[in-house]
C-alpha cells in the first residue's frame, strides 16, 4: 500500500449552526488527482481550506503528508501549492516579483527562485510577459501565474479550487491542460470543481460532495457503473434488423431496438462482445459499429446531486 | 535556538513588510501625499512660523512666536504619518476586499510574521516621510531665522511621532483584521482619529504652555497603549476569522444566544448557577481582585495624605462633638427609611452601570479610578480626623465598617468583573473574534453582577440605611 499524501479522518467543519463540511474522510496517495465535485455551497471549499490550514476543523483530523493540518499548520502549508478559486495577484507587481515574494515566503533560496520562475514561465508561455504589470495580464494568464505560484516550490500537495471557474473557454482549456501537465508520481492532487467535464478529464477519482457530506467517491468509471448501472452496448447494422435477433447469444436481453440497431446491457463486455460479433459473422449480417453508449458524468451527478436523493442510501 | 528561531520570524516578517512598502511606493495615491506633506507642507510651514515670529515680535509677545515653532515642528511630523493609518486599515481588509488575502494565509508564514510585517509596511514610509519633513522644516528654519532646537525637544518630537505612529498603526491593524472590508474598517478609524485628535489638543496645549517635560510622560503612556495595541492585535489575529468574516451586519439572535451561554454557563438549575459563580466565575477575577485591593488600599493612602495638603478645619471632623442630636442628624438625612434605601441601591447601580461603561472601552481603567474615588474621600476624611487629633479608628468603624464589610467586597468583586471585561479585547481566547470574546466576558460580568454584585449591593445599602447609623450613634453618640 502507498503512503497516502492526504488524509481526512471525519473531517468536519461548523459555521455556527451550519454544518458546512460533514465527517469528510478521505485519502489521495502520491500521484493521484482526485476530484471534489459539488454544486456551489457544497462545502469543496471549507475542505480545502481545512487542508490547507487555513480553518480549523470542529471535529476530526486532516493529514498532509503526514502533517497534523492543526497541530503542525507551517509544515502542512510548506507541503502545499494552493490555487485559491480567485488567484488574488498584486496587480502592481511583475511576474518575477510576485513568484520571488511567494517563493520567499517558502524559504527559497533566491538562485532556486530565479531558476524555477524562469523554468515555470517557460512552460506556461509567460515568459514574453515579463515586464508587464499583472494588472495588465488576461484572465487566462493571471491564472496560469497563480498556478506557476502553487508550483513555485515543488509541493507534494496540490490543491486547486475551482481552477477554470468563470474563464472562457479558451482561458479554460489552457488552465486543464497545464493542471494535466502538472501531474506526477510523487504528487497528490484535489481539484475542487462544478465543472462535470473538468472532473472527468483530470480526476483519477471523484467524491460527490453535497451538504458537505461525500455522497458517492470512485473512479469515475466505477461511479457510472454504480450509479447507472452496467455499460450500454449499441449494435449497428448495415441492414435492417428483422430476423438477426435469432443469431445473437441467448443471455443477450435487447433494451430497446430501432430500424438497423439495438442497445443491451452487459456485465462483461469482454466475453459477450466476441460472441455477438462472432454471431453476426457466422450470420452474414454486416456490422457496421459494436460500441458503448457513451454515459455522462452528469447522469451521474444529476442522480446523485439531483432532486433524486434516494441513491444516497445505496452509497 | 532562541536567536535561530528570533532572525525566522524576522525573516519572515521583513518578507511581508518589504513587499507591501514596496507596493506603497508605486501607489501614487499615497506616494503623492508623502511628497507634498513631506515636502511642500514644511516649506509652508516655515513660512508660516516667520511670519507668526515677526507679527508676534512687532506687538511685543516674542513668547508665543517661540512656543509656535516648536509647535509647528510637532505639526509638521504628525500630518505624515496621519497617512499610515489609511495605509493600516487598508492592510487586511483591503487584501481581503482584493481576493489576494487567502493565497498570502496559505504561506507557511506564522501569524506574527503577517502581522509585524503588515504593522512595519504600514510604518517605514510615512514615518519616513515624517523625518524628512521635520528636517526640511528645521533646515528652513535654520536657513532663514537661524533658530536651532534643544536637543532634548527634538529627541522629544522625533519620539511622539514615532510612537504616535505606532499607537495609531497597531490600533488600525487590529481593526483593518477584524472587519469585512476597507469602508467598515474607515468608519471604526474614528475610534482612533478622535482619541489622537484629542491628544494633539493635549500637545499642543502642553507645548504652548511650555512645559516640555510632560511630553516625555505622553511618550510613556502612549508606548503603553502601543504595547497593549500590539498585543491585542497578535491576539486576536486569526486566519480563519479575516478569511471567514463574510457579513457585518449585527447578529442579534447569535449575540443573544452567546451571552445567555456564558451567562448560564450551561448550569441547567439555579443552584448549579449560583454555585458555578463561586466555583468557576470568582477564581476568574483572582487577579484582577487582588489587583483591585491593592489599588483600593493605594486610594486610601492617598487620600488620607492628601488631608495633609487640604486639611479641613478642625471643627468639621470632630468626632467628638457628635452626642445626642445624632439620631435626629441621620433622621433628617433620611436613614431609617426604605426611600433612602432604595436611593442608595440606585445610586451605587449607577455608579456601578457607569464604571461598566467607562471601563468597557479603557481596559477597565476608568472603572478602576471612578470606583477609587468614594475610597479615597473616606481616606481624607480619616486624614483629616487624625489631624484634628481625633479617632480615625473609631471614626472608620462607626461610619464605614458596618456596611464596608459587604459594601468593599462588593466593590472589589464589581471592579474585578469590571476590568476582565475591559480586558477581554486583550486576552481573546484563540481561535475566538474579539466580539465573541467580549460577549462572553459580558456574560461572565452579568453573572457575577446578579448573582453576587447586587445582593450584596442591596444587603449593603440596608445596613447603611438602618444598622451604620445606631452603630454610629452607639460609639459617637455619647
Amino acid at each position: 500500500m502507498t503512503s497516502a499524501l492526504i488524509e481526512t479522518y471525519d473531517l468536519t467543519k461548523q459555521f455556527g449552526d451550519l454544518v458546512a463540511v460533514d465527517n469528510v474522510s478521505l485519502r489521495v496517495e502520491a500521484g493521484e488527482v482526485l476530484a471534489l465535485l459539488g454544486p456551489n455551497g457544497a462545502g469543496k471549499t471549507t475542505t480545502i481550506r481545512m487542508l490547507a490550514s487555513i480553518l480549523r476543523p470542529t471535529r476530526g483530523r486532516a493529514l498532509i503528508k503526514g502533517f497534523d493540518t492543526v497541530e503542525e499548520p507551517i509544515e502542512v502549508r510548506r507541503s502545499i501549492g494552493f490555487l485559491t478559486e480567485h488567484h488574488g495577484l498584486y496587480t502592481r507587481m511583475r511576474s518575477h516579483e510576485y513568484l520571488a515574494f511567494f517563493g520567499s515566503t517558502h524559504g527559497l533560496p533566491p538562485s532556486v527562485i530565479e531558476q524555477r520562475t524562469n523554468e515555470l514561465l517557460d512552460l506556461y508561455g509567460l515568459s514574453d510577459a515579463k515586464r508587464l504589470r499583472l494588472g495588465q495580464f488576461s484572465k487566462g494568464m493571471r491564472q496560469k501565474l497563480a498556478l506557476v505560484r502553487a508550483l513555485l516550490h515543488d509541493p507534494a500537495v496540490l490543491l486547486l479550487d475551482e481552477p477554470t471557474s468563470a474563464m472562457d473557454p479558451a482561458s479554460a482549456h489552457l488552465v486543464r491542460e497545464s493542471i494535466r501537465n502538472i501531474r506526477s508520481s510523487k504528487r497528490a492532487i484535489v481539484v475542487c470543481t462544478h465543472n462535470l467535464y473538468e472532473a472527468e478529464e483530470l480526476a483519477d477519482s471523484i467524491a460527490i460532495i453535497r451538504r458537505g457530506q461525500i455522497i458517492a467517491h470512485d473512479t469515475p468509471k466505477m461511479l457510472k457503473r454504480r450509479l447507472l448501472g452496467e455499460p450500454i452496448m449499441e449494435l449497428r447494422l448495415v441492414d435492417r434488423l428483422d430476423g438477426v435477433m435469432k443469431y445473437l447469444p441467448s443471455e443477450l436481453e435487447p433494451m430497446e431496438m430501432g430500424e438497423n440497431w439495438l442497445r443491451y446491457r452487459v456485465s462483461h463486455p469482454d466475453r459477450v462482445n466476441p460472441k455477438v460479433l462472432y454471431a453476426m459473422a457466422q450470420a452474414g449480417v454486416q456490422v457496421i459499429t459494436l460500441s458503448e453508449v457513451e454515459r455522462s458524468l452528469e447522469d451521474v451527478y444529476l442522480q446523485v446531486v439531483g432532486e433524486n436523493t434516494s441513491l444516497e442510501g445505496e452509497l | 535556538m532562541v536567536v535561530d528561531r528570533t532572525l525566522e520570524t524576522l525573516n519572515g516578517t521583513l518578507i511581508i513588510a518589504r513587499r507591501e512598502i514596496q507596493d506603497h511606493l508605486r501607489d501614487w495615491r499615497i506616494l503623492m501625499p508623502i511628497m507634498i506633506l513631506t515636502l511642500f507642507f514644511p516649506m509652508l510651514m516655515n513660512f508660516t512660523a516667520q511670519q507668526a515670529m515677526d507679527f508676534v515680535t512687532r506687538y511685543g509677545a516674542p513668547i508665543i512666536g517661540e512656543r509656535l515653532v516648536p509647535f509647528l515642528l510637532m505639526i509638521v511630523g504628525f500630518f505624515p504619518i496621519s497617512i499610515s493609518l489609511v495605509i493600516a486599515l487598508e492592510s487586511f481588509a483591503g487584501e481581503r476586499e482584493r481576493l489576494s488575502l487567502e493565497p498570502l494565509l496559505a504561506t507557511p508564514l506564522t501569524d506574527g510574521q503577517l502581522y509585524l510585517g503588515k504593522m512595519i509596511a504600514s510604518l517605514v514610509p510615512p514615518l519616513g516621510a515624517a523625518y524628512l519633513g521635520i528636517f526640511v522644516y528645521l533646515l528652513g528654519l535654520v536657513l532663514k531665522t537661524g533658530w536651532r532646537p534643544e536637543p532634548q525637544l527634538l529627541i522629544q518630537i522625533l519620539a511622539l511621532t514615532t510612537v504616535q505612529a505606532i499607537v495609531m498603526v497597531s490600533g488600525a491593524v487590529v481593526i483593518s483584521s477584524q472587519t469585512t472590508s476597507v469602508r467598515a474598517a474607515n468608519l471604526l478609524a474614528s475610534f482612533i482619529i478622535v482619541p489622537v485628535a484629542e491628544l494633539i489638543i493635549l500637545e499642543s496645549m502642553v507645548m504652548f504652555w511650555g512645559r516640555y517635560q510632560v511630553l516625555w510622560w505622553i511618550v510613556l503612556v502612549l508606548v503603553l497603549i502601543a504595547l497593549v495595541f500590539g498585543r491585542m492585535g497578535l491576539r486576536l489575529f486569526n486566519r480563519e476569522q479575516l478569511l471567514g468574516n463574510e457579513f457585518d451586519t449585527i447578529d442579534l439572535r447569535w449575540v443573544l444566544r452567546k451571552f445567555w451561554v456564558a451567562f448560564t454557563g450551561g448550569a441547567t438549575t439555579l443552584i448549579e448557577w449560583y454555585r458555578d459563580i463561586f466555583t468557576r466565575s470568582l477564581p476568574l477575577i483572582k487577579v484582577a481582585a487582588l489587583l483591585t485591593i491593592g489599588l483600593f488600599y493605594v486610594a486610601y493612602s492617598v487620600g488620607y495624605q492628601s488631608a495633609e495638603t487640604f486639611t479641613l478645619p478642625p471643627e468639621y471632623v470632630d468626632i467628638g462633638q457628635y452626642n445626642q442630636g445624632l439620631e435626629s442628624q441621620f433622621r433628617y438625612f433620611g436613614f431609617f427609611t426604605g426611600q433612602t434605601w432604595r436611593w442608595i441601591v440606585l445610586n451605587n447601580v449607577r455608579a456601578l452601570l457607569l464604571a461598566t461603561l467607562l471601563g468597557a472601552f479603557t481596559l477597565g481603567v476608568l472603572a478602576e479610578i471612578l470606583l477609587m474615588v468614594p475610597i479615597g474621600i473616606i481616606g481624607y476624611f480619616a486624614g483629616n480626623v487624625a489631624l484634628a487629633g481625633g479617632d480615625k479608628l473609631k471614626f472608620l468603624t462607626a461610619l464605614v465598617l458596618p456596611h464596608a464589610v459587604l459594601e468593599i467586597p462588593m466593590a472589589v468583586i464589581a471592579c474585578a468583573t469590571i476590568l476582565r471585561l475591559g480586558m477581554a479585547v486583550l486576552s481573546v481566547p484563540k481561535g475566538e473574534s474579539l466580539s465573541e470574546g467580549w460577549i462572553k466576558a459580558l456574560g461572565e460580568w452579568a453573572r457575577v453582577g446578579l448573582g453576587l454584585v447586587l445582593p450584596l449591593l442591596l444587603a449593603a445599602a440596608a445596613v447603611e440605611v438602618f444598622i451604620t447609623p445606631r452603630v454610629a450613634m452607639s460609639l459617637l453618640g455619647g
